[in-house]
Parts: C-alpha cells; sequence; structure tokens
C-alpha cells in the first residue's frame, strides 16, 4: 500500500484548475467494500483513461461522479457541486457531465436525432430547431448525420455508439465520462468509435475513460490511473505507466494485458 | 461508413435460384401439412368437418332461411318457429335507451354519437394533442347536458333512467378513461423510492384487487351510504361508475408494472445520466416504452371492463345487458330469449372486438422501425 502511494505521487495532478474533486470516497455494495479511500482530481481539459482488472471498481467509480452510484463516504465535488442526496444539484451536475455507457442505452422508440434532441429542449430548454440543428451537426461530426431519421434498432453497433457519444454531446457537458464504451462491440467496429474520442480529445474535451483499449491510452491519455480491489493503486502518464510501472499489481496488470 | 449491416439479402451467387419441388407449395401441399399431417389430425379433421355439417345448416335456418322478418308479430313467430327479429325492431329503442322518456330519445342517441367520435377521434395518433383533452371535455359536457337536460330548454331526466348502451358507453368509457392516468400513477407509486408512497400503492393494489368486483359495487350501493351523515345523498350511479374506476385502476396498475419491469435499467440510466428529472424520464423515455409492451394486458382489461359494466344490474342499473333482459319481461314478448341475448352479444362483439384489432394496429404502429 504504501509503495503503491509513493508510485502514484511520483508526479503531481493535476496541472491547472480542477474541474473534478474526490477526496476520501469509500462505497459499499452491501457489505462489499467497492471503493476505498477515493483521491482524484481532474483538471479541466485532461483525458484520463482508467484500467485494471474488472471487479476493481473502475466502472463504480466513474458512475459515482454523476451520482448514478452513491457513495457513503467522503466528499465528490463537481464542477463546484458538492454531489449529495439533494436532487436539484445532482440534475444541476448531470447536465454538465456527459455519459457514455457499454451498451449505449440509446432510447429505441426514438429516433437518432430525437434521442439528440431530447435532453436540449426538456432540460436545456433549446428551442426545437436550435436543438435539431445542433443535434445534426454533433451527427455530422460523429459521421451518421445521413442515419438521423432511423431508429437506434437498425444500426450497427459501431453506429449506436456513435449516435450515444453525440446525444451526450448535444448538451454541451463539460466533462464525459466513457464506461466501457468499446467493449460490447464487434472488433472491426471498435476503430470507429476510438476515431471519435481521439477526436474529442484533439478538441480539448475533459475526459475520463474507463477502457482496456492501451492502444488509446497510449496516444491520446494524459494520465492513466490503474485501479484494482476498489483502490487507485498508481496513476501515471501513460509513458512512465506503460514503460516503468511502480507496483508489483500494475506490472501483473500490463503483463496479462500486453503479452498475448 | 459501416453500411455493412443492412444491405438486404441480394443473391449474387454463381447458382440460379429454383422453384420449391411442387409438392410442397400450393393448396394441396397447404391441406396436407394443415389438416392432414398425421392421422390423429387427420381424424380431427374428419370429425370436426362433420361436427360443422351438422351444427351449421340448422343454425342458418333459423337464424335466416326460416326467421320471421321484421314485422311478423309474436304469435306467428312462435307458431313458425325460426329466429323472430320482430323482437328485436320492436324493442330496438327499449334496448338501446332503457326507460329514457320517449320522445326525447334522440338525446341518449346523440351521445352515443359523441361518445364513439369521441373515441375514434382519439384512436388516431396524429390527434395525441393537448387539445384532445379539451375536446374530451367538450364532448362529456355536452353528454352531460344532453343526458341530464335541465338547462337550454331540456327536460330534466333523473339519471335512475338512464339505460341502455349510453349507459353502458357512459360507464365504461368514463371509467376506463379516469382509470387509466390513475393507474399509470398507481404502478410508478409501487415502484417509487419513496417507501411511504410504495406502501400506499401496494396496499391499494392488492385490497381492490383481492375483492370481487360486484362485492364492490355493493358496498358502493349499500355500505357507503352508511358512513355518510343522514341527509347526504350520493348518486347511485356516481357510486357505481366510482367503484368500477377504483377497480380498474387496479387492474391495469398491475399490467403497466409488468411494462415498467420490463424496460432495461440502461434505459433509466441514460435519461438520469442526461439530467432528466423524474417526470420527464418517466413521461418522455420509461412511460412510452413501458405502456407499449403493457397494450395486450391492458387491452385484455379494457375488454373485460366493457363488458363487467353488465354487473351494474345487481344494484338496478339498466345497462344494456339489463334492459335486453327487461324487454323480455314483457308478457307479449316472453321467450325470445335467443333473439335478444344474440342482439347484445353482437353488439358487444362489435365493441370488444374492434378495440382487439384497434390495439393490434396500434402496437405495429408503435413498435415499427424500432424493433431489433
Amino acid at each position: 500500500m504504501t509503495m503503491a502511494q509513493t508510485a502514484g505521487a511520483a508526479r503531481t495532478f493535476p496541472q491547472g484548475e480542477p474541474i473534478i474533486q474526490c477526496q476520501g470516497v469509500h462505497k459499499w455494495y452491501g457489505e462489499f467494500h467497492v471503493l476505498k479511500n477515493i483521491d482524484l482530481s481532474v483538471a479541466k481539459g485532461e483525458r484520463i483513461v482508467i484500467c485494471g482488472p474488472s471487479g476493481s471498481g473502475k466502472s463504480t467509480m466513474i458512475r459515482c461522479l454523476n451520482r448514478l452510484e452513491e457513495h457513503q463516504k467522503g466528499s465528490i465535488i463537481v464542477d463546484g457541486i458538492e454531489l449529495t442526496g439533494n436532487l436539484k444539484n445532482i440534475e444541476l451536475v448531470r447536465r454538465e457531465v456527459g455519459m457514455v455507457f457499454q451498451h449505449f442505452n440509446l432510447f429505441p422508440h426514438l429516433t437518432v436525432l430525437e434521442n439528440c434532441t431530447l435532453a436540449p429542449i426538456w432540460v436545456r430548454k433549446k428551442p426545437k430547431a436550435e436543438a435539431e440543428e445542433m443535434a445534426m451537426r454533433y451527427l455530422k461530426r460523429v459521421r451518421i448525420a445521413e442515419q438521423a431519421l432511423k431508429y437506434p434498432g437498425q444500426l450497427s453497433g459501431g453506429q449506436q455508439q456513435r449516435v450515444a457519444i453525440a446525444r451526450s454531446l448535444c448538451m454541451s457537458p463539460k466533462v464525459m465520462l466513457f464506461d466501457e464504451p468499446t467493449s460490447a462491440l464487434d472488433p472491426e467496429m471498435v476503430k470507429e468509435v476510438l476515431d471519435v474520442m481521439i477526436g474529442l480529445a484533439e478538441d480539448g474535451m475533459t475526459m475520463l475513460c474507463v477502457t482496456h483499449e492501451m492502444g488509446f491510452a497510449k496516444s491520446v491519455a494524459d494520465r492513466v490511473i490503474f485501479m484494482d480491489r476498489g483502490e487507485i493503486v498508481e496513476q501515471n502518464t501513460p509513458n512512465e505507466f506503460f514503460n516503468s510501472p511502480q507496483s508489483e499489481r500494475t506490472k501483473l496488470f500490463l503483463s496479462q494485458i500486453l503479452n498475448h | 461508413m459501416t453500411d455493412n449491416v443492412h444491405t438486404g439479402n441480394v443473391h449474387t451467387g454463381s447458382i440460379p435460384d429454383e422453384r420449391p419441388p411442387a409438392n410442397t407449395v400450393g393448396p394441396v401441399a397447404w391441406l396436407r401439412n394443415n389438416l392432414f399431417n398425421t392421422w390423429y389430425n387427420a381424424l380431427l379433421t374428419i370429425l370436426i368437418a362433420w361436427l360443422l355439417f351438422k351444427a351449421i345448416p340448422p343454425l342458418l335456418d333459423w337464424l335466416i332461411f326460416s326467421a320471421n322478418s321484421f314485422g311478423t308479430p309474436p304469435q306467428v313467430c312462435r307458431q313458425e318457429g325460426g329466429a323472430c327479429w320482430t323482437f328485436v325492431s320492436e324493442k330496438l329503442r327499449f334496448v338501446m335507451f332503457g326507460t329514457f322518456p320517449y320522445d326525447e330519445q334522440w338525446r341518449p342517441l346523440i351521445t352515443i354519437v359523441i361518445i364513439i367520435a369521441l373515441v375514434l377521434a382519439s384512436c388516431d395518433r396524429r390527434f395525441w394533442k393537448p387539445w384532445l383533452g379539451l375536446l374530451w371535455i367538450a364532448g362529456l359536457t355536452a353528454v352531460g347536458v344532453l343526458m341530464w337536460g335541465g338547462v337550454l330548454g331540456l327536460t330534466y331526466v333523473e339519471n335512475t333512467l338512464w339505460g341502455g348502451l349510453p349507459l353502458t358507453l357512459m360507464l365504461s368509457v368514463v371509467g376506463l378513461s379516469v382509470a387509466f392516468p390513475a393507474s399509470v400513477l398507481l404502478a410508478l407509486g409501487r415502484r417509487s423510492q419513496l417507501p411511504a408512497i410504495r406502501v400506499i400503492s401496494v396496499t391499494y393494489i392488492e385490497l381492490i384487487r383481492g375483492v370481487p368486483l360486484i362485492s364492490l359495487l355493493f358496498m358502493a350501493s349499500v355500505m357507503f351510504p352508511l358512513f355518510l351523515p343522514t341527509g347526504v345523498n350520493f348518486d347511485k350511479l356516481l357510486r357505481a361508475q366510482i367503484a368500477f374506476i377504483m377497480f380498474a385502476a387496479a387492474y391495469m396498475a398491475e399490467a403497466i408494472r409488468g411494462g415498467l419491469q420490463a424496460i432495461p435499467k440502461g434505459q433509466y440510466e441514460a435519461a438520469d445520466a442526461l439530467g432528466l428529472n423524474y417526470w420527464q424520464a418517466m413521461g418522455k423515455i420509461i412511460l412510452p416504452q413501458a405502456l407499449a409492451i403493457s397494450i395486450p394486458p391492458l387491452v385484455n382489461t379494457f375488454i373485460s371492463f366493457f363488458k363487467d359494466t353488465s354487473l351494474v344490474i345487481i344494484i338496478g342499473l339498466y345497462d344494456l345487458l339489463g334492459t335486453a333482459k327487461a324487454a323480455l319481461s314483457d308478457p307479449a314478448w316472453r321467450g325470445f330469449y335467443r333473439e335478444a341475448y344474440l342482439f347484445i352479444g353482437v353488439i358487444y362483439w362489435v365493441f370488444c372486438y374492434s378495440m382487439s384489432k384497434y390495439s393490434q394496429k396500434l402496437e405495429r404502429d408503435l413498435h415499427r422501425g424500432h424493433r431489433r
């Protein structure tokens, strides 16, 4: 444990104004201690990749950041608002934090365009025409504008995930959370989704991404966080992280995912 | 870029398509596959054909060939045998409108037209706009004015004189249209995070669902007045209507809960993550999907409640079935049960079958495009 902490302190993060601050966050599922003393600060424009073995709490951690999961101890402050039981505050945070899910979770009864305009119209109270114009802009950006009037069920997995990204972007979020966005995709569709995410990163979006795509981590991340058994074991720049991992657990994990 | 998924199945192989062998298509193949595919199915087919042969000619004979046309007096009918359709033409107005004053029966007739028109208008999805609600309020107000009268120069008609088809339609249409939104709230309440709301919803549903409708109607007509201070009189028809609404709401709530449970957790999470509040998430995301799934059980409830309105006869209200029975008690027309029940049976069937057909169309429309 001490060693892991030392490793994490190899470099101080973040370097800039923080938009997310977690301090001493703990979470339990019943008796099971899923998150243990998570300290995390994310700067504006930072791109973070979170990796770790399954069951290590990485999804749970990012789901706490928009309160899809409740934490029981510690504090989480997003965009200046502390996440507590206050529903109004939760809704305010969720407006500014976009989320992309492993299973896309598009609304099957709405067209692609309606999926994208729903929240801007009802949450941001935008006029319909303006919302549609913005939606088309983002759909173009994820290169799927020509499918705008189709239903999600008519699209492939990769196309659905790109729509899901556009849907989140339509809320003009300050932070984007990605929860294993490529894990449910057929191999040939992973690239089209990663390309969109790389484009986003290049435009300076603040991103937290739970993923096993180490190539993506190497090429776009500012910081890689390794989690195991509910703790942040190590965090570093991708270069340092992959070339000189500090803790034994990280080394073991990297050897398992990179050498096959 | 990735349109490879839905390009359709165009054969471009080197072997040309051929027609299937002759004995696997066409009427002979159909007969063999559906009626005579095993020896016991062949036996069943022959048996059923024989039964139909025995049953249908006498039925047609009674219904049409030996039937006495409109106008034949009942005495002649009795001698001749065969259906006596004079009963229907003679008793039509009584069966349809009950004891509503004879000269004023154009009023319940218009009521029927208004209610059916409202229902038909509501069937068209293009009309699902806020003004449809206003149309309903206007329509039902017109119905109230027509039935009660007492204003606009219409004579006042007490609602104990109401009966027949308008009563059946009003009880079921008003009942179901109030019970439906109530049932949505109950279903949501049963799945609420707030314990108090959940307990109230569960208690209500289980309590109401656990007693027979008849006992609820009896309670509404006999027991309820006991709890009221003397002098306060609650209208009997209204009490029956409320009993119906309470019962239908509990049943439909369970149908809708089934739909709610079928919606994947990811839909709730996606709605939450976009910042929609509870009512927006329910109204825009969850309920549209849940209700579409619940259509078959909901229509089942609708149909069964439409017919269950005939139970009001036990508390002395004369709906369509009640007036038919009352018409049979006329000494001159005693004994024409078959004609009477067949006639109202056809009316009930037309309404129920339309509901069923419409629901199938609605299901197809709502699932078009987005079914995987």
